[in-house]
């Protein structure tokens, strides 16, 4: 079975937002720019697959800029057997939205035939959470979204999922995609001689134009604003001064 | 204009915080007709009908409905889609679930965790956990949009609307329910509760975390807990409060030994008040609360649960 694994570029999680003074969204010029975490955590459960027996071939996709290519090389240098860059735009600040992403994603589908789709829940960006349940749609597959625990027996799939008051355990049939949540697993660290072979791990270059999908968004972006600031407030000096303020503020 | 909402129904009972608000935050797009669907959604629908504002409840029952599977319930709403330009939802782990389903089977952008309803077509969303806040403007004919619930005040019940059933196309076998596992808690429910209690890293351990399960039970409160000490074992992940957990906004957040890591924040600054024990002054979760008490918690914590009430 082949596993695919689709991964986004996006800001490293340590670094701060800067929104930019003009609206125009965030700054990512110069910014430290890494793997979302939630797809590192896809990469490794596809790895653990192929270590388990259960997957013989483990690719790794991402769509955006030119250098999502270094994101790949990372997905490669964890253990991911080769790669497909989709080129669909040329200026960092142009976010892919997660319905043309999909519509890629069901055209490499197609062509590689692989027999699960393991993506992150959500990119730490945009915050969509929409990519997996939307190529899930386009394809007619089944779908275990957020999930923490993952067993596939043949042409099922056990996906344990991390919901609202709990976890749901539901039985998928194969081929399906799954959505990855953070205790899913940890992923490795890529070690240097695995960061070498990396780089000599096949990487396949594709634009959005051949699979023929218009990725114009469908979100015009009218503006991005700073959240509003809480103003601070004091510190108090003893528990019975807390009791007291929160007294008089009515909170208890 | 009109607005499908599908009503949040769990085990065949209305989640009413949840649903009242999307109520409240969608009535400006129009006509609301609501969808209650699961395996029994009955007693749900005659629950929704009741919400102020609404002008139809539609209840469909299938089995295949059950647990909420995010294929059929996609399925049922995109045969139902004509006629309505806005399809929403509370922003829940089931909707988040259903709803992209939904936008990509109709070939629209789904516009997920809405915070702000600016017009027909322009909502705000945060972005980057919270760190920014993006107004998009759908250029798509239908509008497929999760509403964060934290935003927005519930409508109020007085309402009788009609309550129609509407048939389900059925399983398409895709996927089915094996179990659940729900924490049994005589806790308010965290989302919708008005007094949360938090842990984070600083309480130490799973044992330490009973001291601020009985500050909440004192307060009536729901307990949360920081990613940090979900990761570290003190917490179970459904009491996670942040980017990557709940967005909650209670009258009252009381934050014990947590930093206040952005990520956290993000999911917990929309409070009324803000209360922040921690024993370390240079913790940015001081910068948001309202009252900050530079403590050590295993003394503070007992102290306070003991003078309150």
């Amino acid at each position: 079975m082949k596993v695919l694994v689709p991964v986004k570029r996006v800001i490293d999680y340590n670094v701060k937002v800067r929104v930019k003074a003009d609206g125009s969204g965030v700054d990512l010029a110069n910014v430290k720019m890494s793997m979302n975490p939630f797809d590192e955590i896809a990469v490794e459960e596809a790895i653990r697959l192929k270590e388990a027996g259960k997957a013989d071939e483990v690719v790794a996709v991402s769509i955006g800029v030119k250098q999502s290519q270094e994101t790949l090389r990372t997905a490669l240098a964890m253990g991911a057997d080769r790669a497909i860059l989709v080129i669909a735009a040329d200026d960092v600040h142009q976010d892919i939205e997660p319905l043309a992403v999909a519509k890629i994603l069901a055209k490499v589908v197609e062509e590689e035939q692989p027999g699960i789709v393991l993506a992150g829940k959500q990119a730490i960006d945009n915050d969509m959470n929409a990519t997996g349940q939307m190529l899930s749609a386009l394809l007619g597959w089944s779908q275990g979204t957020f999930a923490s625990e993952l067993d596939i027996e043949g042409d099922t799939a056990k996906v344990t999922r991390e919901v609202d008051g709990g976890l749901q355990t539901i039985s998928v049939k194969m081929p399906t995609i799954v959505t990855v949540d953070l205790r899913l697993n940890e992923p490795r660290y890529a070690s240097l001689p695995n960061i070498m072979k990396a780089k000599k791990k096949p990487l396949d270059e594709k634009t959005a134009a051949d699979y023929g999908v218009d990725v114009t968004p469908r979100l015009e972006i009218v503006k991005t604003d700073e959240p509003a600031a809480r103003a601070a407030g004091i510190i108090v000096g003893s528990v019975d001064e807390l009791v007291e303020k929160l007294k008089e503020a009515g909170a208890v | 204009m009109a607005v499908l909402l599908l009503a949040e129904v769990n085990n065949g009972e209305l989640a009413m915080d949840a649903t009242a608000k999307a109520v409240n935050a969608a009535k400006a797009l129009g006509d609301i007709t609501i969808l209650a669907a699961g395996g029994s959604a009955a007693a749900a629908g005659e629950a929704a009908a009741k919400i102020d504002g609404v002008s139809k409840v539609l209840v469909a029952e299938d089995a295949s409905l059950g647990h909420r599977l995010a294929e059929s319930t996609a399925t049922l709403i995109v045969g139902l889609a004509d006629g309505y330009e806005h399809i929403v939802a509370p922003a829940t782990t089931d909707a988040k679930n259903v709803m992209p389903r939904v936008a990509a089977l109709l070939d629209v952008m789904v516009i997920s965790d809405a915070s702000g309803v600016v017009d027909g077509s322009t909502f705000e969303r945060p972005i980057y956990a919270g760190n920014a806040i993006q107004t998009v403007k759908s250029n798509d004919a239908k509008k497929v949009i999760t509403l964060r619930t934290a935003s927005f005040d519930a409508a109020g019940e007085g309402g009788a609307a009609p309550v129609e059933t509407v048939s389900v196309p059925g399983s398409d076998g895709l996927s089915s329910w094996v179990e659940d596992k729900v924490a049994a808690s005589d806790r308010p429910e965290l989302t919708s509760a008005g007094v949360v209690v938090s842990g984070g890293r600083g309480v130490g351990s799973e044992e330490d975390f009973k001291l601020i399960e009985g500050l909440a039970d004192k307060l009536g409160a729901a307990v949360g807990a920081s990613r940090a000490a979900v990761d570290s074992g003190y917490a179970p992940n459904d009491w996670q409060v942040g980017q990557t957990g709940k967005v909650v906004a209670p009258d009252l957040y009381v934050a014990v030994g947590i930093s206040g890591a952005i990520q956290h924040l993000a999911g917990m600054k929309d409070s009324k008040i803000i209360v922040a024990i921690n024993k370390d002054e240079e913790a940015p979760i001081f910068q948001v609360a309202d009252f900050g008490l530079v403590a050590d918690l295993f003394q503070a914590v007992p102290e306070l649960t003991e003078k309150l009430g």
